[in-house]
């Protein structure tokens, strides 16, 4: 792959909720980077902490009752939990760009396209004329593969699919050339058709522009088809990260395992979907041991009573298992490595 | 499996009145259902699929009348339910029940779980309150819940668990035939399974049949026998799920089918990318629907609308590529037109 410079790095980030029923450590200590020009995938299911992450990385959690208690968030060595909201707002849209999964929600809908596209470039780019900002938008949908694009200007939001709102948000999320691009779940709200042409869009903009994308996303089908690394995400913390091969072919955490084989797969049929028993655990409701013990068909004695830290099973892979810690496997004679 | 089929649906339609203006003046029809025929037998499984906007969800309701046909027939156990006065299709629907997609908002959060799974069997007054309180403690249990899950409230409950609930309401009147809608679109993966398992377990169990309207291909071909595509009103494609997946004659189908991310990275497909989007219903193109994105267009597509007809043995398709009359049949036809 060569070497890439790290542009993003997140370092033992915590986000508390504090409501009325207690504190919520949604996102829960977690590390990792993201390089320049890569597509990092980050997948799990809901009340994962998956969503929390990207806004802690906006600066964008609701506060209160959401706080960051702890940690970095390092763009190009500088941290972004240090700055002011004025140097914060500079780097958003600059720097890092996000897109959402209703683009609806994300468009004013009192205005032209045109209108919200020249604001956000005049905003960037101070000192530009206004005729060079409708050039430069006009450019932006084009690139983003709108046809008619000079007549889009004149549309408001309703007037488009959903599809088309969606190609408009990633236009206006490129104004300034990203670095990285934040994409939360963009193609849950679209029918499938739709969503590959979204995907393919991401692909291209990434190769074309180098730009890295963080893409959020509950759908492991996304994930195999557009990303190259990937951390899988379970109550708050990290429990696996390898590149997407490996994850697929190799996954090592029981959880990713059984969600890898949950998938009813579209090329064959399965007798039996395999299910993980239990639900998903509300977020900070398990306080000891490790948070996938209950719901773990491997779980032994020590994974109700200590959490499991991030271990390297080889140099692009991590799980966060005790069946992985080298120095504590006498700690599991009853149970073997087994790989399914 | 008997290959009965307990309902039959013929040239069903609903066409929804566009209206303008302060007198509500009819300008247009959206026609959201238009044309559809199908049939499903007896303990099997018939899929649905189709994305937004298909009329997949509108042909579910209509099924069971919770929106009146336009017109059509729908033929349930030698009955055609279009013809019952609502007195009697009230009676009919406990034998045709459904699941909704959002297990929240159909259950009502004022009221207990024994409230909710006790009324069905209070309408069509089933039982005595001791006999139906047993009942529902019965059913808790079918479904994987416990005993003591009947005093609480809808909003104690987990996603997938109140997706168990909205089965066993469903379950309580002893019906045919269930139809389902979305049942599954709104959980997380790991308990998409689970609720998969439990409908596939309590088919065997209780011999239901299954309308599964959905939107996810992987779902669908997981637990259908056979599945039908639906592209804006129209059936455009229905075949043995197998058959379908291996070998889909409809370019729609072909290309929805490619669309899928498959979760594999190893996984070499050659994806049919689809242009442009869904066109507005209320305006839908002339011909076959489908020609404004169609990878394969000729010039007769614009023109005539395609019919469903069976292309292999139980494998239909709605496409003048597979089209019964002969090259010159349609020359003739284009000359014509």
């Amino acid at each position: 792959m060569g070497e890439r410079k790290t542009v993003l790095q997140v370092k033992d980030l915590q986000t508390t909720f504090f409501t009325d029923s207690g504190e919520i450590p949604a996102v829960d200590h977690i590390d990792f980077h993201v390089k320049e020009g890569e597509i990092l995938g980050i997948v799990g299911e809901s009340g994962c902490g998956k969503s929390v992450t990207s806004l802690s990385i906006m600066g964008l959690v609701p506060k209160p009752p959401g706080k960051i208690v702890g940690g970095e968030i390092l763009f190009e060595d500088k941290d972004l939990l240090k700055m002011t909201e004025r140097q914060m707002r500079r780097i958003r849209g600059n720097d890092i760009a996000m897109i959402f999964q209703e683009p609806m929600t994300s468009l004013n809908p009192l205005f032209t396209i045109g209108n919200q596209m020249t604001e956000a470039i005049l905003i960037h780019e101070k000192g530009w004329s206004k005729k060079k900002a409708v050039n430069r938008a006009v450019e932006l949908l084009e690139l983003v593969g709108l046809p008619r694009a000079a007549e889009m200007m004149r549309d408001y939001p309703h007037q488009l699919s959903g599809g088309m709102r969606q190609r408009v948000m990633i236009a206006m999320a490129l104004v300034c050339d990203p670095k990285v691009l934040i994409a939360d779940e963009p193609t849950t709200a679209l029918d499938v058709t739709i969503q590959a042409q979204i995907l393919k869009l991401m692909r291209d903009l990434n190769t074309r522009l180098d730009t890295a994308v963080l893409l959020i996303t509950h759908d492991l089908g996304v994930v195999a088809e557009t990303c190259e690394r990937v951390i899988v995400m379970y109550a708050g913390q990290i429990i696996e990260e390898a590149p997407v091969k490996k994850i697929f072919e190799d996954p090592q955490h029981p959880y990713t395992k059984g969600l890898i084989q949950s998938i009813p797969d579209m090329r064959y049929k399965k007798e039996r979907l395999y299910s993980i028993p239990g639900n998903v655990p509300k977020p900070g409701s398990i306080k000891q041991g490790c948070r996938f013990a209950a719901r773990c068909e491997f779980a032994f004695d020590r994974c109700q009573k200590e959490n499991p830290a991030l271990y390297e099973t080889s140099d692009v892979h991590d799980t966060r298992c005790f069946l992985y810690d080298k120095e504590g496997v006498e700690m599991n004679d009853n149970k073997t490595l087994v790989k399914s | 499996m008997t290959t009965k089929p307990l309902l039959k649906v013929e040239n069903l339609k609903k066409y929804f009145p566009v209206k303008k203006g302060l007198l509500g003046k009819t300008v247009g029809y959206v026609k959201a259902v238009d044309d559809v025929s199908f049939y499903v037998n007896e303990g099997e499984t018939l899929g649905i699929v189709g994305e937004s906007g298909c009329g997949k969800s509108t042909t579910g309701r209509m099924l069971m009348r919770l929106l009146e046909p336009t017109e059509g027939k729908v033929e349930f156990d030698g009955k055609d339910l279009t013809s019952l006065t609502s007195e009697e299709m009230r009676k009919t629907r406990r034998d045709i029940q459904m699941v909704f997609q959002d297990p929240y908002a159909s259950l009502n959060p004022r009221h207990t779980i024994e409230k909710i799974l006790e009324e069905p069997l209070v309408v069509h007054g089933i039982d005595n309150s001791k006999e139906r309180k047993k009942k529902v403690r019965e059913f808790l249990e079918i479904v994987g819940l416990s005993a003591y899950h009947a005093k609480r409230y809808p909003h104690q409950f987990s996603g997938g668990q109140r997706q168990r609930i909205g089965i066993a309401r469903a379950l309580m009147t002893n019906p045919k035939l269930i139809i389902a809608d979305e049942p599954v679109s709104a959980l997380d993966v790991s308990i998409q399974s689970q609720v998969l398992n439990l409908m596939q377990d309590l088919q065997k169990d209780f011999n239901l049949t299954y309308i599964f309207i959905a939107h996810d291909l992987g779902v669908v071909r997981h637990i259908s026998d056979r599945v039908g595509v639906m592209y804006l009103g129209k059936m455009v494609e229905i075949a043995e799920s197998e058959q379908l997946y291996a070998q889909p004659l409809h370019p729609y189908t072909k290309a929805l089918l490619s669309a899928v991310p498959v979760p594999d990275p190893n996984h070499q497909k050659e994806q049919i990318l689809l242009e442009g989007d869904i066109p507005n219903p209320a305006n839908p193109p002339s011909g076959c629907t489908f020609h404004t994105r169609c990878p394969a267009k000729m010039d007769i597509c614009m023109k005539a609308i395609p019919k469903l007809f069976e292309q292999y043995s139980g494998h239909s398709v709605a496409c003048h590529l597979y089209s019964e009359l002969s090259g010159n049949d349609i020359k003739q036809m284009e000359g014509s037109l």
